[in-house]
């Protein structure tokens, strides 16, 4: 439970990265919600609910999107006319009352992370340091190129600024913790292996400039063997690259065209979960049934999370009826360290990471090989050898084309590469531009660029995948009841145990 | 100004409908608040492919930016559009910029998308933005279909536009 990296420094308080740590080892999916309310009191019973969930939870401040803008004026206006915002104005509300919605909830027991979006957020981290918190997420490329017009020098001097703020709390006895959005970008139709790699990028730029808990997120996308290759490929790399680092893989539910149906929603839910588990992510982030219609009310954030947990822990238990099945990575019984169990490789120099030649090592996953690993090194490689400066190297990596988001309508963005989704749903490259791609994965001709149909289609594709296997199924109970499935296997217990063991479902 | 406008239009389109579809120069755009742009990705595949030449600003689109642009390019036709829920306030906000600038003016403009927070089809949201100047509005939940006829329309008489109503998706 305890094993490198893991246990706090001396003298240092658990963070977000120790309490996820903790529940990977005792063989627990941690499930978090999207979830902001501009009024103190409803977020603070969010908050509340979340962490009553029968499930593993964190917790999590959404913010509004005028913090996000950095627009405080409009926030603090939105605020004195009672005007609704999409989130928690944390730049905004004083101090003493984001400590008062914490206080009794967020703890070593409960932590709680903010989630924003933003391309410049040191008034953010300012915010939630001074609040007593120390989780947050984003990075340089991810929370520019998609979500704003600021220049990608700019976001990367903006985003060392705020690594080396958030850092600083480890002078003070915390464990800061950040989470790469890297694993995402558009949401949907990127193909993995730049997903990969942005998000390693990401975690390497946040290490550069000083902190020592990182996540590394993946988007779930609409082939699950796809991702699981994926995934399987960012644990690899990450506890190659960032060996001397606290980390831990977050899987995102479904970031695209959501399934209209509630269970469309919820059987794209339920295979996060299994994805997450049978690929060794520590974390899931959830989306409700409500995803595609409005905003979540907090009862169906609760039933997302505790419908992800079940959903977890019926596949631990498949993979124990059938130990065959499970996959080395994906087994949080594996003896040694849980971060790099799965990685037979010794850590290297993460100049030699992006070498396509490197030989890949014995894949004691199961999962497959179709090229996502060689054309994520390449592109890691790529970048690194632009720039000793993490942040430099992604400036002129973008520049040059050497990363090109396709879709990405972002001035600094080359946009000349391409993506689209087979009828079975796995991305190809229909062009990778300047990207040193070309030839490393499997298949055959590219497939076509897609034409403004072909676009509809495949953004709506998961959506009508679900929405159809939902209506082919009878229907399932709304609600699992919260004792629908009981811990699979007795947990260790001790001071300082994810809150499950000591909640409701603890006998 | 509106002299000024329509008379500049008249230069570029024949008064008379031919069997060439006209190329369009269209300026494709979300507002500031808006950081969706899959919306715009598609609109300007679309556009492309019936052979317009389309300008496409990107994500946040700051107010005096999308007013300063459509300026320097002098379009053919403006499409506005946000699917965050903000699009109807930013939408009337935007109009009367642009409507102020003389060589707007006159210039074709539609806005579409998810406009409010309470769900498509609300008519007289549609009724208040054409009142404030839009040509034509286009709701979730309509067709592209409808997007396309107005366009199909659009070079053969600038100044009466067919009312617009669909989706812009």
């Amino acid at each position: 439970m305890t094993g490198p990296g893991s246990a706090p420094d001396a003298g240092a308080r658990p963070g977000f990265g120790d309490f996820v740590a903790r529940a990977r080892a005792a063989g627990e999916l941690v499930v978090q919600p999207r979830m902001g309310m501009a009024d103190p009191l409803r977020m603070r019973d969010g908050l509340i609910a979340t962490r009553h969930a029968d499930a593993v939870t964190v917790g999590t401040l959404t913010l509004d999107s005028y913090t996000r803008t950095g627009d405080l004026a409009a926030a603090r206006r939105a605020l004195a006319d009672g005007v609704g915002l999409n989130g928690y104005p944390i730049a905004t509300h004083s101090t003493d009352t984001t400590r008062a919605v914490l206080r009794g909830v967020a703890g070593a027991r409960f932590p709680v992370q903010v989630r924003h979006g933003s391309a410049k957020p040191e008034h953010i981290v300012r915010a939630l340091l001074a609040a007593g918190l120390d989780a947050t997420e984003g990075g340089p490329v991810s929370y520019c190129l998609p979500y704003s017009r600021t220049p990608l020098r700019e976001a990367v001097d903006h985003w060392r600024r705020s690594c080396e703020l958030l850092a600083s709390a480890a002078e003070s006895g915390a464990r800061p913790h950040l989470e790469t959005f890297g694993g995402c970008l558009m949401g949907q139709l990127c193909p993995p292996s730049l997903l990969i790699a942005v998000s390693v990028l990401e975690a390497l730029f946040f290490r550069q400039h000083g902190l020592r808990g990182i996540s590394l997120s993946y988007a779930q996308q609409a082939d699950p063997r796809q991702d699981e290759e994926a995934l399987t490929v960012l644990g690899r790399l990450a506890a190659e690259l960032l060996p001397d680092v606290d980390h831990h893989v977050v899987l995102y539910a479904y970031m695209g065209v959501f399934p209209r149906t509630p269970g469309g929603a919820r059987l794209l839910l339920e295979d996060a979960a299994r994805l997450a588990v049978r690929a060794g992510a520590a974390r899931l982030i959830v989306k409700t049934t409500a995803e595609a219609h409005r905003i979540p009310t907090v009862a169906e954030n609760v039933r997302a999370l505790e419908t992800a947990a079940a959903a977890a822990a019926d596949e631990r238990a498949r993979q124990r009826r059938t130990p065959g099945d499970a996959h080395a990575l994906g087994d949080p019984r594996t003896p040694g360290d849980p971060r790099t169990a799965g990685d037979p490789r010794t850590p290297g120099d993460p100049r030699t990471a992006g070498d396509p030649r490197t030989p890949p090592g014995p894949d004691r996953t199961g999962a497959e090989d179709t090229g996502i690993e060689a054309e994520a090194r390449a592109l890691i490689g790529a970048v690194l050898a632009l720039d000793a400066d993490v942040g430099r190297a992604l400036v002129r990596a973008f520049a040059a084309g050497h990363l090109d988001v396709p879709y990405c309508l972002h001035p600094d963005n080359a946009g000349r590469a391409r993506s689209s989704l087979g009828p079975d749903g796995r991305l190809h490259w229909s062009s990778v531009g300047s990207m040193p791609i070309a030839g490393l994965a499997d298949g055959g001709p590219r497939p076509p660029i897609l034409g403004s149909t072909g676009l509809l289609s495949a953004l709506s594709h998961v959506r009508r995948a679900y929405d159809t296997r939902a209506s082919a199924r009878p229907p399932t109970p709304p609600d699992l009841p919260s004792s629908a499935h009981t811990p699979p296997v007795p947990l260790p217990r001790t001071t300082s145990t994810p809150r499950r063991e000591l909640g409701l479902t603890t006998p | 100004m509106e002299q000024h406008a329509v008379e500049q239009h008249g230069k570029a389109r024949p008064a008379v409908p031919t069997p060439e579809p006209a190329v369009l120069d269209v300026v494709v755009t979300t507002m500031s608040s808006d950081s969706h742009t899959w919306n715009l990705v598609f609109l300007q595949l679309l556009l492309e492919e019936l052979g317009h030449r389309v300008t496409n600003l990107g994500a946040c689109v700051p107010d005096e930016l999308l007013v300063a642009e459509c300026r320097r390019i002098e379009p053919d036709l403006i499409v506005l559009s946000s699917v965050n829920g903000h699009g109807f306030h930013d939408g009337l906000r935007l109009i009367g910029a642009l409507r102020a600038c003389p060589e707007l003016a006159g210039t074709a403009t539609v806005i579409g998308g998810k406009l409010g927070i309470s769900g498509p089809g609300d008519p007289a949201r549609q009724r208040e933005l054409l009142a404030a100047g839009f040509d034509g509005v286009f709701e979730e939940g309509g067709s592209v279909v409808d997007f396309r006829s107005f366009l199909a329309a659009l070079p053969a008489s600038p100044r009466s536009l067919p009312t617009g109503s669909g989706a812009l998706r």
